[in-house]
């Protein structure tokens, strides 16, 4: 009980920083923090695949990319509402995500790892294959930008629903489900846990969530979208991001989506991690340390103080 | 664990299947030899694959032995292989000849591998599959920033180990270069096999990849063979970097990127544990890239990647063990 009530709380406080935040804020900081809240529906996303069902993937930038240029090509053809591109993303990315967990049925830990990692180097070739539609090396561009309080005050309702869905999903029998095929196959087999549909689905909403940050990922390049902008190293940061971040918790998720939304833009001033690719040296020294020192990522970190606390 | 039992009946296994495979490549070699007879446009892009194949093979077999010893698949043999291209780069500036920076940047490659895998691997190695793939990864980014920061992202170039002559034999012009290449990998590929199959190094190598539990108790430092199987991979990867190098003609951080895709269909086409396997599949990977991208019109050169991807896809699929591999066997 008093866990829930402690858990209901730092909801509260986060939920109303966000609220009050874009009113303190200068607009370049606004752009900043709908930034991680992009990063923290993909890195959520990947938290339910990696963290709760066990199946590591390389490739969430190729869902990234597929929600992303739906948005920035259904905008461009027919002028939809950038929100309904979102929801169409999510769709379109669900299916894909469930297709591309049809093969993972049979594969596992070293050969999952690279099937999805070929498939984030393939994905954003193909608009150079396809550019009349998909617009080649030039990109897609949608019909209108948008603010970046927009873009905030979407990217954050966005997490939250998703959290809240997420939450929903992870609870009750889906998620006892997922955690199971985590932690032995065989024991959930044994258990009556259909391996193909509880595999598939969990794919499926991940592929959904990266889809719909995604979206959001084009909106906040103004409306660009091009392969360059979804390269590899994409799909290595939200790994990353998942990597700090840990499991099952939404400040090691937040703490993961800042990490990967906010140091690229660290200012130029700082010495080191300023430089343009100091930050790739960071970013990588960063997650090795982490998983040598603190394995269960930020969410362990926190765990082993609230028990320290206690103690 | 795969008992003595279980593994004797792969064995047997693996005998009959190994024929069908060897018949099925024969076909596809005379098909290649008929072809390049025919055209000489072919004969041209067989050669040239067969080239490019052979680097693509060694970085596979860098990426099986790794796999083999440690069951972790390196993402950052790319990149380590493109570091230790750089490296060679700074010691031809700094005034070595090419091969004298050859040979250096090889004993670089196996110091840096090895100490690698003994800071950073070994810790995460016991704790899951999941933990060290993301090291490898973390590694990926952290190399890619190092060498980005050390020597810029623009292009560099390197002088030709090999020259720029070209042979013409009937209608058929192969550069030096490719031939260079070809037998460099060969070589290197030889002397593994030598080393594994002949000496007492190599045959711990082997017992504490395939019996770790076993080989220790017969007196085998277990983990440092692991150590050392990285530090010949990165040396393997070394190798790959500096004959992909001049094949691309010049010399930039990205270098090994599509390089690791295709060894990765490679080493999954031959079998993820099989050295042998990995070469075989790396020539087959570089020639039908070559063939298809120039006969098939539906795959032009923007989709290499996207191939690749589809024959691992397709050999996961349909024979997961790859050509060579072992079938794995797990006990409940």
């Amino acid at each position: 009980m008093r866990g829930r009530i402690a858990a209901l709380v730092s909801l509260a406080v986060v939920a109303g920083v966000l609220c009050v935040l874009p009113f303190l804020i200068s607009d370049y900081n606004v752009s900043l923090v709908a930034r991680v809240g992009i990063f923290f529906i993909a890195v959520l996303g990947l938290d339910i695949l990696t963290g709760y069902t066990g199946q590591i993937s390389i490739g969430h930038g190729a869902f990234m990319a597929i929600g992303g240029y739906t948005t920035a090509v259904l905008s461009r053809d027919h002028d939809t509402n950038l929100v309904v591109t979102m929801l169409v993303a999510f769709a379109i990315c669900f299916v894909v995500g469930f297709l591309v967990g049809l093969p993972a049925l049979r594969l596992s830990g070293a050969y999952l790892a690279l099937v999805t990692f070929a498939l984030a180097v393939s994905v954003p070739l193909l608009p150079l294959k396809w550019s009349s539609f998909l617009g080649g090396r030039d990109g897609v561009q949608t019909s209108h930008e948008v603010s970046n309080l927009w873009l905030y005050v979407v990217a954050w309702a966005a997490s939250a629903i998703l959290f809240v869905l997420a939450w929903l999903i992870l609870r009750g029998r889906v998620g006892r489900a997922f955690r199971a095929v985590r932690d032995s196959e065989i024991a959930a087999v044994a258990s009556g846990i259909e391996l193909p549909v509880y595999k598939t689905l969990a794919f499926g909403i991940s592929a959904a969530y990266a889809g719909v940050a995604g979206s959001l990922f084009v909106l906040a390049n103004n409306g660009f979208a091009a392969p360059d902008e979804f390269a590899v190293v994409l799909s290595l940061q939200i790994l990353i991001g998942a990597a700090v971040a840990g499991l099952g918790s939404l400040w090691g998720v937040l703490a993961g989506a800042a990490f990967v939304g906010l140091l690229p833009s660290v200012s130029s001033s700082v010495p080191v991690i300023g430089s343009a690719h100091g930050q790739d040296v960071v970013f990588g020294a960063a997650v090795i340390l982490v998983m040598l020192v603190l394995p269960d990522g930020f969410a362990g970190l926190l765990a082993r103080i609230r028990r320290l606390a206690r103690a | 664990m795969v008992t003595a039992a279980t593994s004797r009946i792969e064995g047997l296994r693996n005998g009959a299947a190994v024929p069908v495979v060897s018949l099925v490549l024969i076909a596809c070699a005379a098909g290649l030899l008929v072809g390049s007879l025919r055209s000489a446009t072919f004969a041209q892009l067989t050669v040239q694959g067969l080239a490019l194949g052979a680097v693509y093979g060694i970085l596979a077999l860098a990426l099986v032995l790794v796999y083999r010893a440690t069951r972790v698949i390196n993402f950052a043999q790319g990149e380590l292989a493109m570091a230790t291209t750089y490296i060679a780069y700074q010691l031809i500036q700094w005034g070595l000849s090419y091969w004298e920076a050859f040979a250096a940047t090889l004993a670089i490659a196996l110091v840096l591998g090895t100490v690698l895998e003994l800071t950073l691997i070994r810790p995460v190695l016991h704790r899951s599959a999941i933990a060290a793939v993301i090291v490898t990864v973390g590694l990926f980014v952290l190399i890619d920033g190092i060498v980005n920061w050390i020597w810029g992202g623009d292009f560099k170039s390197m002088p030709s180990p090999f020259g720029t002559k070209i042979y013409h034999v009937g209608g058929v012009s192969i550069s030096r270069l490719y031939i260079g290449m070809f037998v460099v990998v060969i070589i290197a590929a030889l002397l593994v096999w030598v080393l594994f199959r002949f000496t007492k190094l190599g045959l711990g190598m082997r017992a504490a990849a395939l019996r770790p539990a076993e080989a220790a108790l017969v007196g085998v430092r277990v983990d440092w063979m692991l150590a050392v199987g990285w530090g010949l991979a990165a040396l393997l990867g070394a190798v790959a970097g500096l004959m992909a190098e001049p094949s691309q003609f010049f010399l930039e951080p990205t270098l090994m990127q599509p390089i690791l895709v295709y060894a990765f269909a490679a080493a999954v086409l031959g079998g993820l544990d099989s050295p042998a396997g990995a070469l075989i599949g790396g020539l087959a990977i570089g020639v039908s890239l070559n063939l298809v991208v120039q006969y098939v019109p539906a795959i032009s050169s923007e989709l290499q990647e996207p191939f690749a991807f589809a024959v691992i896809i397709a050999v996961l699929l349909l024979k997961p063990s790859g050509l060579f591999g072992h079938r794995e066997v797990r006990r409940v």
